[in-house]
């Protein structure tokens, strides 16, 4: 078998393993379902993830140490990651290919040829690096803190993240459309634009984004630097027919002083050689090589001394201090925002894994920093956050959102003391709330609310409706009649309604007409949990007397000693634009500072 | 034939190429006027859902109007089929060959200990009644209000399912219909749940007993709120009549209430098993205003401190004066 079949066998196997990785990355207990399936295995074999955590964090965690693997063998034998097992990069080589063919042979070796811009890729990765190297000195001031922005172009969490959110799900509707609801994603246009932007201009250029854009591409030209293979020339000299360029994959000029650090180990050069000159092999290139980045030690220096000056640049704005937006909620377990920002790489899977679907890709309200991580919202998804479940926890591969257990989350066991994690507190708009601002009953908030005991209770009272003041004409047998009224039939029977004499307690309106209404038994008039006044009113109201007609009604009062910010009431509030009752970022557990009661504790 | 992108030679204009071109503008010229086909001269307008209607069937099995017994004591499973005896067998109300609908409470993503939900143990009994009396399908169906995977999964009712042989079927988007209720003042056009109901024979319903805030209970009647899809939470604002109404919808074939541990308290969603009481009953009735007006004295309340009881039995949804029904009681170990 020639080499180049064996890594596009390569390249195909592992493109399909990556997606069917995403596929399955589904809440459940099915083969085809997250179960055992290592679905953060390309995540932990990226090295530039564990590289960027470690900087940032000062530790490699957990399934991050897989990246061993992957930067022994870059040490070892090259870029071979790039060329044989990365899923984007084989996108990119597909597309190119297809590219390549409506192009004549010496636009190929022209567009196959090591341009100097290719050093783009490694001011990058410096820069992203300077970014997210302040912590290696904490503890110092909070504003000389790593932010981590690698995963915003590191190619696994770029294609995860895309995958994950826009095109897989597009194709799970296609072919699954009767297993689960209608997943969205909010800003799903800007993170599919940027993947398929990537796509489409290997069309011009084949493996642009790995040659001028890859921050992870350029890590391992770095670490491949003294690999013991490598491509090269067996004589100085040879025809110079340049035909190895034709369909070079990396443009690292095996014909003329090759760049190891540039070739990403596709060998069609060494295929297509007419005098099996290029070899992959111990020796340095018989032609010499080019083996560092095509970059000056100054101008790398600015690039890592740019990135140290953005992360403080950005966190002028205090958006993870004393300015932090209210409205940006974490998912369950989430880390304090500056620990948060050290953390996420922007990746997806807890966006992918959660199964209400409200985990959705910031855009900028948490600031530039904050795009495409992870936040909480209420208004997308089947429901609030699941107090049962801790999924994005357990998925999120470098620990930003921690991995609870249910009792950690809910507060119960060995963590009854520390109370339920909260994500937020939900605040009632008393301007929006039916019963506080319409005089319309509902209550779903309360009803929905999952904490035990409610984190949601009503203040009952009765409150006179529009037109309800009546002065009764007839009164006989529980029945009054009034004048000067034509209602709807049963108008006020609906069980909500009440009559109240002056000074009496408010009795049921069982039957109405169009000038009359029937009053409940005494013992209807008023629910259980209200006190009855047996003997006071037993009569009901007498011909001659002023009454009103008042509607019972329930307001909803959060307790903020009890609501975990879990948001399956602002989901379910029935007031569907602008919701009534809205959770915000207040009494965060990730964030003691923002709590609202006195106590400490639990509260 | 002219090819894009190639300079046309210039020559005289031959007849022949005269009549080409003459024919080719003429049918494009049909062409376009064809589209004005598409002319119209009324302003578009939202869509009506006239076409789609859905109508409910006949579940109630003949001869069974009134039936009502009350089971306490015993296990879950054992005083299920105690109750299903006394109001004559589930062979009573289906039959070999038939299809059967289980509408369950599925509303919340709680575990079954905390009693928020259809118990998967009285639901694997009555699955497995009704595949003894021979349906050929049991269906179970629910709209919940939390996550739908999640909520039939955590409440281990998918694995009920399972394991009794019964078929799960998903409330997705496609299996809604807009329903209107003749008489109704709320269901108006709304949709309802009603692919699992196509073609079933025999609808029960399998409710828990609980507290509810805004209603006082949620019980049987309650429970086919999960057939409601759409913005139903606005039904809240009225919620007596609403409950009312769902009452009206159809007669169902059955109705049993689970009350071996009662939501006395924090309903509808619990979240605590000191939210509940074993108050050891199970209702059974074809009558759903009859189980509710007994089932609901199990949380400490009368039937009277419902108004949709009384509305839902004064429009003939069922009757609440069961001190005069044949209550057939069994007390068990």
């Amino acid at each position: 078998m020639k080499i180049i079949t064996a890594r596009r066998i390569s390249q195909v196997f592992f493109l399909a393993l990556f997606l069917w990785l995403c596929a399955v990355s589904i809440l459940g207990e099915g083969w085809w379902q997250w179960r055992g399936w290592p679905v953060n295995a390309f995540l932990q074999l990226d090295p530039l993830v564990a590289i960027a955590t470690l900087a940032t964090t000062g530790a490699i965690y957990r399934g991050l140490i897989w990246a061993l693997v992957t930067v022994i063998a870059t040490i070892l034998l090259g870029r071979v990651f790039c060329g044989w097992f990365c899923p984007f990069g084989t996108l990119h080589q597909v597309l190119g290919y297809i590219g390549r063919r409506y192009m004549r042979v010496a636009a190929r070796i022209r567009v196959n040829t090591y341009h100097p811009a290719q050093a783009i890729k490694y001011y990058i990765l410096l820069f992203m690096l300077g970014a997210a190297a302040w912590n290696l000195w904490r503890p110092v001031s909070p504003l000389f803190r790593s932010t981590l922005q690698t995963g915003l172009l590191d190619p696994i969490p770029l294609m995860q993240r895309s995958v994950n959110l826009t095109f897989g799900t597009l194709a799970d509707h296609a072919f699954r459309p009767a297993a689960a609801g209608q997943r969205h994603y909010e800003g799903a246009l800007g993170i599919g634009a940027v993947f398929l932007a990537a796509l489409l201009v290997n069309v011009l250029i084949p493996r642009f984004y790995c040659r001028f854009v890859c921050p992870l591409g350029a890590l391992l030209g770095v670490l491949g630097r003294f690999a013991l293979l490598r491509i090269g020339k067996t004589h100085a000299r040879c025809s110079d027919c340049r035909l190895c360029h034709v369909d070079c994959e990396g443009a690292c000029d095996p014909q003329g002083h090759v760049r190891p650090g540039e070739c990403v180990l596709c060998f069609n050069c060494t295929d297509t050689c007419p005098d099996d000159t290029l070899r992959y092999a111990t020796r340095t290139s018989a032609a010499g090589e080019r083996p560092w980045p095509g970059m000056t030690r100054r101008s790398a220096l600015v690039a890592l001394g740019t990135g140290l000056a953005a992360a403080p640049l950005a966190r002028l704005s205090a958006l993870a201090g004393t300015n932090f937006v209210p409205g940006v909620l974490r998912p369950p377990g989430s880390q304090a925002e500056d620990e948060f920002l050290a953390r996420c790489i922007k990746c997806g899977q807890c966006m992918k894994i959660c199964p209400t679907n409200i985990i959705q890709p910031a855009l900028l309200q948490g600031g530039v920093e904050a795009l495409w991580t992870p936040v909480l919202n209420h208004r997308i998804g089947t429901s609030g956050c699941t107090p049962n479940c801790v999924a994005c926890g357990h998925i999120c591969p470098t620990a930003a959102i921690r991995p609870l257990t249910i009792d950690e989350k809910l507060g119960r066991g060995e963590f009854a003391a520390d109370g339920p994690v909260r994500m937020g507190l939900a605040f009632v708009d008393r301007g929006r709330c039916l019963p506080w601002a319409m005089g319309t009953p509902c209550i779903v908030c309360q009803e929905v609310c999952p904490v035990a005991p409610k984190a949601i209770t009503t203040s009952d009272v009765f409150e006179e409706v529009t037109g309800g003041r009546l002065h009764v004409s007839e009164a006989r047998d529980g029945v009054i009649e009034v004048s000067g009224v034509a209602w709807l039939p049963g108008q006020w029977a609906t069980g909500d309604f009440h009559l109240q004499g002056a000074g009496g307690q408010p009795r049921a309106i069982v039957e109405s007409g169009e000038r009359t209404l029937r009053l409940g038994a005494e013992g209807e008039a008023v629910r259980r949990d209200a006190s009855p006044h047996p003997g006071q009113d037993e009569e009901g109201p007498r011909a001659g007397e002023d009454v009103r007609i008042v509607v019972r009604l329930q307001r909803p009062v959060v307790s903020p000693a009890l609501c975990t910010g879990c948001g399956i009431c602002e989901h379910e509030c029935p007031v569907r634009g602008l919701r009534a009752i809205r959770v915000t970022a207040e009494n965060e557990s990730r964030h003691p500072e923002h709590g609202v009661l006195v106590s400490g504790k639990k509260g | 034939m002219s090819v894009p992108g190639k300079t046309l030679p210039t020559a005289n204009l031959t007849r022949r190429e005269f009549a080409r071109r003459a024919a080719l503008a003429g049918v494009s010229v049909a062409a376009a006027s064809a589209i004005g086909a598409l002319y119209r001269r009324d302003d578009p307008r939202p869509a009506t859902s006239a076409d789609r209607r859905f109508e409910f069937g006949t579940y109630a099995a003949p001869d069974t109007a009134g039936r009502l017994s009350v089971v306490t004591g015993g296990d879950r499973a054992g005083a299920v089929g105690r109750a299903l005896e006394l109001v004559g067998g589930m062979g009573a109300f289906v039959r070999r060959g038939e299809r059967v609908l289980l509408k369950v409470n599925a509303a919340f993503a709680t575990p079954p200990i905390v009693g928020a939900t259809t118990h998967p143990e009285f639901l694997e009994a009555v699955i497995a009644h009704c595949r003894a009396a021979g349906a050929a399908e049991v269906l179970v169906t629910d709209n919940p209000i939390n996550d739908p995977a999640t909520c039939f999964r955590l409440t281990g009712i998918a694995a009920a399912c399972e394991r009794a042989g019964a078929t799960l079927v998903m409330p997705t988007d496609g299996a809604f219909q807009r329903y209107t209720q003749s008489g109704g003042r709320l269901l108006c056009d709304w949709p309802v749940l009603a692919g699992p109901l196509a073609g079933v024979d025999r609808v029960i319903g399998l409710a828990p007993i609980k507290d509810h805030h805004r209603s006082g209970a949620s019980l049987s009647l309650k429970n086919w709120y999960g057939l409601l899809g759409g913005r139903r939470n606005v039904f809240h604002q009225d919620i007596h009549t609403i409950i009312t109404e769902l009452a009206l919808m159809f007669r169902p074939t059955l109705v049993m209430l689970d009350g071996t541990e009662s939501m006395i308290s924090n309903g509808p969603t619990g979240g605590s098993t000191a939210d509940l009481k074993p108050t050891r009953t199970i209702i059974a009735s074809t009558d759903p205003v009859a189980a509710d007006s007994l089932g609901v004295t199990l949380l400490g309340r009368r039937a009277e401190d419902l108004p949709y009881l009384a509305q839902a039995s004064a429009r003939g949804a069922g009757r609440m004066d069961v001190e005069r029904m044949d209550v057939k009681r069994a007390q068990m170990g």
